[in-house]
Formats: C-alpha cells, sequence, structure tokens
C-alpha cells in the first residue's frame, strides 16, 4: 500500500524551515517542499545530502576532453597526416583550444543530460503540488504517512506550526 | 543568506516597491498575458523590414556570388569580419553577467541576466551568420565539422585558429542556450500554471513538469553553479580565439601578443554597452523600473567605464609597442591607422570608445536613462569602428605599395549588416513578447534582500 502524501501550505521560509527542521528531529518521514526559490537552509532542515552533480560533471569534462585528444591525435598523425607549411604533425598547443572548447561541451550537456534524468525532468511530466502555490508564494511541505505516522497526526503537527491550508493525497 | 546576514546598515534592496512574491509573478508575466502595446507592434515592424532588406540581399549574393562585396585582392577580410567580431563581441555580456557576475556573487545580476542571455544567444546567431556567407557557398557549410566523409575521410586542419573558432562559437552558442533554458526552466513553469489554452500547452511541454521540489532545487543549484563555472573559461576562451584569427597572422596590426586580454575587455565593453541600451529602453517600456533599478544601471556603467579604460590602455599600448618595436612594417601600419586615408574612423573611435564613457564618472550621468542610452549607443558605433580599423585599416595598405588599395562596402554589404541588426531585434522582440523577461524565481530569491522579515526596506 502506497503510503498518503500530507502537504501543508506556509506562508513564509523562515515558517516552512522551522516546520521542515521539526518535522526532521521527530522522526517524521519528509516527503518533499514545494518553493518559488531555493529555500536556503531548507536543505539541512530537510536532511537532505548534497547535490553530487559535481563529480558527474567532471567525469562528463574528462571523457570530452580525452575524446577530443584522442580523436585530434588520431586524424592529424595516423588516419590522414596533413602537412600544413612544414609544421608538426602533432603539434600539441594547437589541440588545445579545440580540446578545451569540447571538455566544457560534454561536461555542460552532460550535466544537464543527468538533472534531467535524476529528476525524471520530461516533457509530459505533471508538476506534483502546483495547485497549492509553491510555485507562486507559497511553502509547501509535503510528509508522508508511514511508520506508524498516521495522516492525522501529521496535519495537526503542520496545522501547530502555522500551515494556513492542509491537503491529503495518495502517494505514488 | 541567513536571516541576519541580510539586515546590514550598509545593504540597499535589490528591488524596489516593497514587492510580494506573488506581486513579482504577476509584475513580470503581465507583458506576456496583457500582450504587446503599439510601440512592440512598430518596433517589430521595424525589424522585420530591415530582416527582409537583408534577407533578399543575402539570398542575392549567394545567387550572384560574393563579386556582389566591395573586397578586391588586398582587402580579402573586411566588412563581413567586422560584423562577426562586432557581434560576436556583443553576446558576450550575457554570459558575463550570467556566469561570472553569479560566481562573484554580485546579487543585482538577477533583473537582467535573463534579457542579458538572451541577447547573448540573438547576438551569437547574428554573427554566425557572417562566416557562412562569407564561404561564398553556404550550402557547404558542414564541411568546417570533422564528419567521416567519402574523401579518405579528409580531416580538417586542426591547427587552424579558424577551425578553432568554428568549435568555439558552436560550443559557446550550444552552452549559453542551455545555461539559458536551465534558467528558464522554473519561470517556465510559473508562466505554464497561470495560462490556459495553448500557451499553457506549450509552457507545460517546454517546462519538462518542473514543479519547485526542494530535492530538485538542490541539484539545480549545483547545476547552475556548474555551469557558470564552465561558462566562464568558456566566454574568456571564445573572443580570445577570435582573437587569435588575426594575431596568428603575419599582418602588421594583427600579429600581437596583446590581441586576447584586448578583444576579450572590448567585447564586455561592447556587450555592456548593449545591454544597458536595450534595459534602459526595455524597463521603460515594460514598466520594470522596481527591477531594474537605477542601481543596477549604475553598476553596468561602472562595468562599462571600467573596460573602457582597459580598451583604452589596449590601444595605447599598441602604439608604444609599435613605436618600441622599432618594427618599420608595425609602425607604418599605426601610423597609417592614425593618418592614413582610414584616419577619420580612428579617431571617431576614439572618441567613442575613451572619451565619451568618461562621462559614466559622474553619478548624474550613471543613473540617468537619458545620458546612458546615447552614450552606449556612441560606445556600440566605437566598437565597430574599432573592428573596422583592426581589420581593414591593417590590410588596405600591405607590404606591397603598386597593391595599395581603398575598401569602400557595397550596397549588398550594408544590407546584409541592417539585415543582422533586424535579425536581432527580432528576436528580442519576440523574446519580450512570449517569455518572461526577468528571472522570477531568482527575483523572489534576493527580494528580502537587505529588508527586515515583515517587508520594508532597512534604510527607509
Amino acid at each position: 500500500m502506497t503510503p498518503e502524501l500530507v502537504a501543508g501550505v506556509f506562508a513564509t521560509e523562515e515558517e516552512i524551515t522551522a516546520a521542515a527542521d521539526a518535522a526532521r528531529r521527530g522522526g517524521l518521514p519528509i516527503h518533499d517542499a514545494y518553493v518559488p526559490y531555493p529555500v536556503h537552509g531548507l536543505d539541512r532542515a530537510m536532511g537532505l545530502t548534497p547535490s553530487a552533480l559535481g563529480k558527474i560533471c567532471f567525469r562528463f569534462g574528462m571523457t570530452g576532453l580525452t575524446f577530443a585528444l584522442g580523436f585530434e591525435y588520431w586524424c592529424s598523425l595516423f588516419d590522414w597526416p596533413m602537412n600544413v607549411g612544414g609544421k608538426s604533425f602533432s603539434a600539441s598547443p594547437a589541440l588545445l583550444p579545440i580540446a578545451f572548447e569540447l571538455t566544457v561541451l560534454f561536461a555542460s550537456l552532460g550535466t544537464v543530460a543527468t538533472f534531467f534524468y535524476i529528476r525524471g525532468l520530461k516533457p509530459g511530466k505533471t508538476p506534483a503540488f502546483a495547485r497549492l502555490g509553491g510555485l507562486d508564494d507559497r511553502f509547501v511541505l509535503v510528509l508522508r504517512a508511514e511508520r506508524g505516522a498516521a495522516a492525522g497526526a501529521l496535519e495537526k503537527f503542520l496545522r501547530e506550526r502555522g500551515a494556513s491550508k492542509i491537503e491529503t493525497e495518495a502517494g505514488t | 543568506m541567513s536571516g541576519h546576514a541580510r539586515l546590514s546598515e550598509l545593504r540597499r534592496p535589490l528591488i524596489d516597491g516593497n514587492k510580494t512574491l506573488r506581486r513579482v509573478t504577476d509584475d513580470v508575466c503581465a507583458p506576456i498575458e496583457r500582450g504587446p502595446n503599439t510601440s512592440w507592434y512598430y518596433g517589430m515592424a521595424a525589424a522585420l523590414t530591415a530582416l527582409g532588406t537583408g534577407a533578399f540581399l543575402v539570398a542575392d549574393q549567394i545567387w550572384t556570388g560574393i563579386g556582389t562585396w566591395g573586397l578586391n585582392k588586398t582587402v580579402g577580410w573586411s566588412w563581413d569580419i567586422t560584423n562577426f567580431v562586432f557581434w560576436v563581441g556583443i553576446g558576450h555580456a550575457g554570459t558575463l553577467i550570467s556566469a561570472i557576475l553569479f560566481l562573484f556573487r554580485q546579487r543585482w545580476r538577477t533583473s537582467v541576466n535573463r534579457s542579458a542571455e538572451a541577447m547573448t544567444i540573438f547576438a551569437v546567431m547574428c554573427a554566425g551568420t557572417f562566416p557562412l556567407i562569407h564561404m561564398g557557398r553556404p550550402w557547404l557549410a558542414y564541411w568546417v565539422f570533422p564528419y567521416p566523409n567519402s574523401m579518405g575521410p579528409l580531416w580538417v586542419n586542426f591547427r587552424s585558429p579558424l577551425l578553432w573558432d568554428v568549435f568555439a562559437i558552436s560550443t559557446y552558442f550550444t552552452v549559453s542556450a542551455t545555461f539559458w533554458y536551465i534558467g528558464l526552466l522554473p519561470d517556465l513553469a510559473v508562466v505554464a500554471e497561470r495560462a490556459s489554452g495553448l500557451r499553457r500547452k506549450l509552457f507545460k511541454l517546454l517546462s519538462l513538469g518542473w514543479d519547485g521540489s526542494m530535492r530538485a532545487w538542490l541539484h539545480y543549484e549545483q547545476l547552475y553553479l556548474l555551469l557558470a563555472g564552465l561558462a566562464t573559461p568558456l566566454v574568456v576562451s571564445v573572443h580570445t580565439i577570435v582573437s587569435f584569427d588575426f594575431a596568428t597572422s603575419l599582418v602588421p596590426g594583427w600579429h600581437t601578443t596583446i590581441f586576447p586580454p584586448y578583444f576579450v575587455c572590448g567585447a564586455i565593453f561592447s556587450g555592456f554597452a548593449m545591454v544597458l541600451t536595450l534595459m534602459v529602453v526595455a524597463r521603460q517600456v515594460m514598466s520594470f523600473e522596481d527591477y531594474i533599478t537605477a542601481r543596477h544601471l549604475d553598476a553596468m556603467c561602472k562595468i562599462t567605464l571600467a573596460t573602457s579604460m582597459i580598451v583604452g590602455l589596449a590601444y595605447g599600448t599598441e602604439l608604444f609597442s609599435a613605436w618600441y618595436g622599432f618594427n618599420p612594417y608595425e609602425r607604418f601600419a599605426f601610423l597609417n591607422r592614425m593618418l592614413g586615408p582610414y584616419r577619420g574612423f580612428y579617431w571617431v573611435m576614439i572618441f567613442c570608445n575613451v572619451l565619451v564613457p568618461q562621462l559614466l564618472w559622474f553619478k548624474r550621468v550613471r543613473t540617468t536613462p537619458a545620458w546612458i542610452l546615447p552614450i552606449s549607443i556612441l560606445i556600440n558605433v566605437g566598437m565597430w569602428l574599432e573592428r573596422f580599423t583592426i581589420i581593414t585599416i591593417s590590410l588596405h595598405r600591405d607590404y606591397l605599395p603598386s597593391s595599395w588599395i581603398m575598401y569602400w562596402p557595397t550596397y549588398h554589404e550594408v544590407g546584409t549588416f541592417i539585415g543582422s541588426l533586424g535579425l536581432f531585434f527580432t528576436c528580442f522582440l519576440l523574446f519580450c513578447r512570449f517569455l518572461p523577461m526577468i528571472a522570477i524565481s531568482e527575483v523572489k530569491g534576493v527580494l528580502s534582500y537587505a529588508r527586515a522579515p515583515e517587508g520594508g526596506a532597512h534604510d527607509a
């Protein structure tokens, strides 16, 4: 059975941060928060681990660099060495600008694609809880009714911390 | 940004008018939702006329061949490459504002970064058309890419600066467009949520189901930081590589080591001038004065002034090196620049790029749109002349006096430039009409900056 989701709507970032902090300390499972802008401190209050995109970006960058240098050397040394004014076929400094550009290209596009993939962002996806105003000016904290935390208790918890509106939804 | 850090006596709010979060959404979405006004239609008609003229002349010169241009045996690069460098330069301010100022934590950038980035993308599009047309056979443009072909395969020459340019410009365009789209993503969702009908469907599709989830924001902020970190060396590399097109040649006036930093600063200078031109007009027409405040204009003018002086220093350094280097060809090239038949171009350039920006020392000038607009336009004229000065004047009197010649553009070339202006403004006007011109989520993030929690400016 999928757990029920209980959403509480807050008016300010201070309120939602305090509520998320209290929920985490009280051991209530936090599903997610929907906020109009990245609220700094809310991530720590929710107990989220920092994003690992940096490492992924580095790996994509290295892939781009290796690919670019490998391809440039292979073309200009082995596949078809071209004599341009008697210059060295493996003029390494001259190969760097393109290697740099491709490093940046691979790193950027790879990281963006990874971000879309891990968040499941794709055309046709329905935004969760958008009706509660989390995109506009509300701060929505969503708790999961599981592990002995009943939906009713969560509702009470959110109300006590200043949630103006509570909505319950079957989890997915 | 904890609650305490914001409340410093020294800080002033970034956004005027005591706005609520809802008000920010309403204000920024208003121009999209209420539809265009008369001035937008007039602007669009002018831009489309220019674009149409340019498109017709480009079609004609592709059909006839580039013999329609004023180029000759001595001057092989002139008007078209001037325009290419001019537009690439303008395309530098957007990424500078969105990436470099982001890394430096200049939070005022949030009001202007969206439109500056849009401007970047459109300017790079304009820039790209010129080498394309210059190829003479643009339908073979894909030859610049190293694709497996049936001619060997014969690969491109990876040691050529012109090929570096291909990679630099195409990477820059791709990464800037990606960066812009990532920045737009949360705002597209906001617009979709408020819209109905076709616009809702379209924006829903484009916003990829963005819901403002904090888990997503966490990755999003990391992604934004990474893209900023990648775009910063990229933006510097692009104009560096453009300058290599010239610096790696043996033409006096081109062959100097100062070119990369000189070109990058010139690019930022011209880019900021263009951002100022557009912002001064847009904030008025679209009533965004509370978002793009006098303090924003002030900050951008200061960067313009600083880069103007770096560019001025570069002009001086070039002259000094020509004199001190004791190379007669180099000396001649610079004397010819200052005193030769094109001297007017040089001195107007000095006037526009070095003298006029000195007015920006005055705070009154830096915060008065009526002053900023003419100054920024003059700077762009000056920066166009700088590229013409470097490219054409260095070529037209080469080592062989018997081949000395003058170059003047034909109506095809002038028309093509007008067409590129048309393309730029058409794209920009469409952007103002259909997309949120100010980064809604970023502005919301800085709304409480230097304000007490209950609202109201701290120093008011």
